[in-house]
């Protein structure tokens, strides 16, 4: 069976013209096939797969850990990614990304996405997190799990208009509270909504994803293998032949070429402590994407293994 | 419907197993040679125990274990990884604080909880190689959070009179460091709250009147 790429190459081809035109980079050049998704509130691309940092990133002060992290930031970057993810509930999580990115030069492509969690002072916050990820500004900010909402967002919204701040987000995870995900998407001015999507989590494709085209707000998906359940209970079944169709060469690629081959989602993150994955994970960004009878055939399939 | 109620314990999981047990193999080398100590320490603790007129010593011997895990591996390194750490500090601290200020350790010379408390002391750094860990990772009573609650449950276990305050935090201890671990996929997760049932058992066997006793 064949399936239609024509919209992934000219998608394609438009990523590489945007990479072309990129700043020069600190590291060596970005595979010219990774495929960008546009933020629809600026036009500005990101790459479709980027990198959490949950659980992954959280290992102190250990300094084997640490370095292990700045080597799949290195890779990362060298294969063409821009966003990383972060959160103050991540435990030393920002810490180690702001070491990672010293250690590796600071990469001029970094598209930095954190989080404000508290219910106390939103600015002190941000600015302990900056101060940690040592960066002059965040690219985007996003309330996490929606706590304090309305208060953060007022405080994000006018961080964003004196030029502190280029995006404004929320975000939340495994299904909870979609209806107020959906009431401030509908009235509030954001760039970016953070939700939980993946080939067996497909909730957000009834009324979110829908939404967030219509009022061009980029999506996120977080958690793409389940906190990597998904990966390990599929890890014990044979790849299907048709992986191949979609130039997949393992069960992480076709999960995650799952999610960034919806129209409406910009990203995924991915979040690991492996270089070997982190390289794994990029390519799933390359090569030919699932339509969305394709995108139907994976999810059943793996909802039957699983 | 509380929205904590949609909350899996995967959910609130920060930091994985090769993370945590990273920390405690740091730790352990951070401190070496205390492990002398803290072997010491629980022998002394033990022997002045199973003497019976030495029972407030063995609870001023725990208690300062108790407060040196709060100190050394919660709020020094465990807050590192994990939230939360720094309550646990607060609770090893006040369990030490009842042990030392209030406790009195005078178990009955009971084989099996002899028994139980040899291979709680002994037995508990065995764990990392039976579940395949490097012995640089082995958690070791007055050195580690869970071998030195797997000690105070079976001495409270088998003292008449250990104050009921004393119960609160090593039970707590138990069933949080048991859904960590267990969350974490850790083969031995269940050891720790296994004991604590045990314990809790013996407990009510203890106190229970028995059979063809009146009142």
């Amino acid at each position: 069976m064949r399936y239609t790429l024509s919209i992934r190459r000219r998608r394609i081809l438009q990523s590489m013209l945007a990479l072309g035109g990129s700043a020069a980079l600190p590291l060596h050049a970005a595979p010219t096939s990774l495929l960008t998704h546009r933020i629809p509130s600026s036009d500005e691309t990101v790459p479709v797969v980027g990198l959490g940092s949950w659980i992954t990133f959280n290992v102190g002060n250990d300094p084997a850990g640490r370095a292990e992290c700045a080597a799949v930031m290195r890779e990362f970057f060298a294969a063409g990614g821009r966003m990383i993810d972060s959160s103050p509930m991540y435990g030393s999580a920002q810490d180690v990304i702001g070491a990672g990115l010293q250690k590796i030069g600071r990469p001029a492509r970094l598209f930095s996405a954190d989080k404000v969690w508290t219910s106390s002072d939103g600015l002190a916050q941000v600015a302990d997190s900056r101060r940690k990820w040592g960066v002059p500004r965040f690219d985007l900010l996003q309330v996490h799990n929606l706590l304090s909402w309305e208060k953060h967002l007022r405080m994000l919204f006018a961080m964003k208009a004196a030029g502190q701040l280029r995006y404004v987000g929320i975000t939340t995870s495994e299904g909870r509270r979609h209806g107020d995900i959906l009431k401030i998407m509908a009235s509030h001015p954001i760039d970016f909504v953070q939700v939980t999507y993946n080939a067996v989590d497909r909730e957000v494709e009834q009324r979110i994803l829908p939404l967030a085209r219509e009022r061009r707000i980029a999506v996120i998906a977080n958690r793409p293998f389940r906190q990597g359940d998904l990966t390990d209970a599929l890890r014990r079944h044979a790849l299907p032949p048709w992986a191949k169709d979609i130039g997949c060469t393992s069960w992480a690629q076709v999960l995650l070429k799952f999610i960034v081959s919806h129209p409406d989602v910009t990203c995924a993150i991915p979040a690991t402590s492996k270089v070997a994955h982190v390289r794994e994970n990029m390519m799933a960004g390359t090569g030919p994407m699932p339509d969305a009878a394709f995108r139907n055939r994976i999810s059943a399939h793996v909802a039957r293994l699983l | 419907m509380s929205e904590w109620s949609t909350y899996a314990l995967a959910d609130l999981l920060m930091f994985s197993a090769r993370t945590y047990y990273r920390l405690i193999e740091l730790y352990n080398l951070a401190i070496w040679p205390l492990h002398l100590l803290a072997a010491a320490a629980g022998l002394l603790m033990v022997l002045c125990a199973l003497r019976g007129d030495r029972g407030r010593v063995a609870a001023v011997v725990l208690g300062l274990c108790w407060l040196w895990v709060a100190w050394a591996f919660h709020a020094e390194r465990y807050a590192t990884i994990n939230s939360a750490a720094q309550y646990f500090a607060a609770g090893f601290a006040i369990q030490g604080g009842l042990l030392i200020f209030a406790g009195r350790l005078s178990p009955a010379r009971d084989p099996v909880g002899i028994g139980l408390l040899l291979l709680a002391l002994l037995g508990y750094p065995l764990l990392a190689l039976i579940g395949g860990r490097p012995w640089q990772q082995a958690e070791m009573f007055g050195i580690a959070p869970d071998p030195t609650v797997a000690v105070t449950l079976v001495l409270l276990a088998f003292c008449a009179r250990a104050h009921w305050a004393l119960w609160p935090v090593p039970l707590l201890w138990s069933a949080i460091t048991g859904a960590t671990l267990w969350t974490m996929h850790v083969r031995d997760a269940w050891v720790l709250p296994l004991l604590a049932l045990l314990a809790l058992l013996q407990l009510i066997r203890r106190t229970r009147p028995r059979r063809g006793q009146g009142y």
